[in-house]
């Protein structure tokens, strides 16, 4: 066990620096300094504002200064606005974690309790109707999803006002992030599910005479979950990059639309501080959720 | 009856049968049992199995239909992607953002006249462009790069796994440690990043069809070419691992087969079945990622369309012109769940754990 975790850390850490090396030298790579714009300075100001952000030493160094940096909290400012990196990144990933937050929270629990009830009434309409719902929304992109959200019940209908400073209403950009992973999550209870409910287990339980509420709800939802869990980090991933459109097509003003901006002003310390920072929590998200999934279900045996 | 079939019983409880009691079979019973136990290849049992799956059938069909269209299409429709409208040899500044079926005033003076105009079978866009060569292009395009991007990844996947599986050991363990970690990186934003970057960096010579593709197109098939293998590469060793055990790769060995040629000729052979499917599952996938990238503005270079792109260009006027979303949207949808389904459908028809 110990064991496991300090590899899965040891990994996690090794791909943490891994995702900052690639970000860094990337960026470095571009043709062009920061201070390179239509309204270049004069050489003697960009030689000081060069030395100011250590862009006069070899690209090593600078990585190594940028990393101790990091590690202050101290990511930089802004190319285009000279604002605190960190400020920026801090305000706006409150806005996008609750939106986040809410998206997996509906997800996992629709996608639960529409998975059990596909499994429950299986090959009935109510598994019909689910199963193909949740088939055609994998097929779905989010912002496809997005749009046509917005199309229809803020444009034509108006229920829902648009997203503005007076009025943040959730519920659009909530919808248009959870459906995707709400249709895996239903598919895959679905098949743990019925995997679970021809256990031999379940079938001693029934045989005790144990009720039949106790026997779904103890007995072969709890096993049935555990797939499940291993879907939490991969779908964060997917929400995080989901939420990049959504909160750019909603106009929320949370971390992905600051990377979309960040991309479409070619604001380099922007575009890498985010990257880092959903990367980084992605792959803590992941090793967490193994290492759950693992302490969870004691059939699973350490290597 | 011959000698042999003549033993004397050894004692009343054996099991010894006593062929008296048995007739030679008439030639119409051994041709019935020729007919039962007709002999099936593997590729012909999924195929059964397949035909069976109305799903995946449909799927196929729909795939070919969309196949169909997108060749026969501009043969047929006289408008390019990319160019203006021209009524008699002169632009129509007028046709645009024109409904479906509708024609734009010099248009309809034209036709007043007597000549013959094509219908815009789903209007025109702000750029007095016909919106379904464009959609039709944005599907090629999609197509182009999900077929593309899956090949690459199966190439380098399986040469990769086959590697690894085949080798074990140590040399086994570092490819696989390699593996771990590109696993976890996470792919969409590495592939925007390096799409960022390698767009600024790549450049192509004006007219060929990389330039038209644009730069981005090309790093996202390098992108997908580094990072997303790996799944196909997990898969290929875990097969290899255990195929390679058999006797017959065994007495290839012994034989003095080389290496290369025994992963060729007997172990990827029966492991590609699971690497189709997986394939098959990656196409959408990969489809997925570029309208992503195209929305975000990281796809194709302008005037190519592609269908994430028109999805993205139709937000601008989506007050006045839903249908723009709608039919590159309904177009994205429609090819995802079909190779999502024949995906499926080719699982369970041709994987071998799923035999019951």
């Amino acid at each position: 066990m110990a064991r496991y975790v300090v590899k899965r850390m040891i990994l996690a850490v090794v791909t943490i620096f891994i995702v900052c090396a690639i970000t860094f030298f990337a960026m470095n790579a571009i043709p062009g300094g920061p201070f390179n714009a239509e309204k270049a300075p004069s050489p003697e100001v960009q030689k000081v504002l060069e030395k100011r952000y250590n862009l006069d030493k070899p690209v090593g160094t600078q990585f190594v200064l940028y990393m101790k940096n990091v590690f202050r909290g101290d990511f930089g400012v802004s190319l285009k606005t000279g604002r605190d990196i960190a400020d920026i990144l801090w305000t706006s990933f409150k806005i996008s974690a609750k939106l986040g937050g809410m998206a997996a929270v509906v997800a996992i629990i629709c996608g639960i309790v529409l998975g059990s009830i596909a499994a429950l009434m299986r090959n009935k309409w109510p598994d019909r109707l689910i199963i193909f719902f949740s088939t055609l929304a994998t097929a779905t992109p989010s912002f496809v999803l997005a749009t046509l959200l917005l199309l229809v019940f803020c444009i034509k209908l108006g229920w829902i006002p648009v997203w503005s400073a007076e009025s943040n209403n959730y519920v659009l950009p909530v919808i248009s992030l959870s459906v995707y992973p709400m249709a895996y999550i239903t598919r895959l209870t679905k098949t743990s599910m019925l995997d679970a409910l021809g256990q031999d287990y379940v079938r001693t339980a029934k045989a005790k005479g144990v009720s039949p509420k106790k026997v779904i709800f103890k007995h072969a939802l709890r096993n049935a979950l555990i797939p499940v869990l291993t879907y939490v980090g991969p779908m964060l991933a997917f929400i995080i990059t989901g939420s990049l459109v959504v909160e750019n097509i909603f106009t929320i003003g949370g971390l992905g639309s600051k990377f979309i901006s960040g991309i479409t002003n070619r604001d380099y310390p922007i575009i890498m501080a985010t990257t880092m920072f959903l990367a980084v929590l992605m792959i803590v998200f992941n090793l967490l959720t193994d290492i759950i999934y693992k302490v969870v279900d004691p059939r699973i045996t350490f290597e | 009856m011959s000698e042999e079939n003549k033993l004397p019983k050894r004692s009343p409880f054996s099991a010894q049968i006593d062929l008296a009691k048995f007739e030679l079979a008439t030639e119409e019973e051994k041709r019935q049992q020729d007919v039962m136990s007709e002999s099936t290849t593997f590729l012909k049992d999924g195929m059964r199995r397949l035909k069976k799956n109305p799903l995946a059938m449909g799927s196929i069909v729909i795939l070919v239909l969309i196949l169909l269209l997108i060749i026969i299409a501009p043969r047929v429709v006289p408008y390019t992607y990319s160019g203006i409208i021209t009524v008699d040899g002169v632009r129509d500044k007028s046709a645009k953002n024109l409904a479906p079926f509708t024609y734009s005033k010099l248009e309809q003076e034209y036709i007043d006249e007597g000549g013959k105009v094509f219908p815009h079978i789903l209007g025109t866009d702000e750029m007095c462009r016909d919106y379904f060569m464009r959609v039709i292009y944005g599907t090629r395009v999609s197509l182009f790069v999900g077929l593309f991007a899956s090949v690459l990844v199966l190439i380098i996947g399986v040469f990769y796994g086959s590697i690894s599986g085949y080798a074990g050991g140590r040399v086994d363990m570092i490819m696989m440690r390699i593996v771990d970690i590109i696993y976890s990186l996470p792919d969409l934003l590495m592939v925007i990043l390096l799409s960022v970057v390698l767009s600024q960096v790549i450049t192509f010579q004006p007219g060929s069809l990389m330039a038209k593709l644009g730069s981005n197109m090309i790093s996202l098939f390098i992108v997908f070419g580094l990072l997303y293998w790996v799944g196909m590469a997990r898969l290929v060793r875990g097969q290899i691992l255990s195929i390679k055990e058999n006797e017959y790769v065994l007495a290839a060995q012994s034989i003095g087969a080389k290496s290369g040629r025994i992963i060729k000729r007997h172990i990827l052979p029966n492991c590609i079945s699971v690497i189709i499917i997986s394939t098959a599952l990656q196409i959408p996938s990969a489809i997925f990622t570029e309208s992503f990238l195209s929305f975000v503005g990281l796809g194709v270079q302008a005037p190519m369309p592609s269908l994430g792109s028109l999805a993205n260009s139709a937000r601008d006027g989506l007050q006045s012109y839903p249908y723009k979303l709608v039919f590159p949207a309904v177009m994205i949808c429609l090819i995802v769940l079909a190779f999502n389904l024949l995906g499926d459908g080719l699982r369970d028809a041709f994987d071998p754990k799923l035999k019951d």
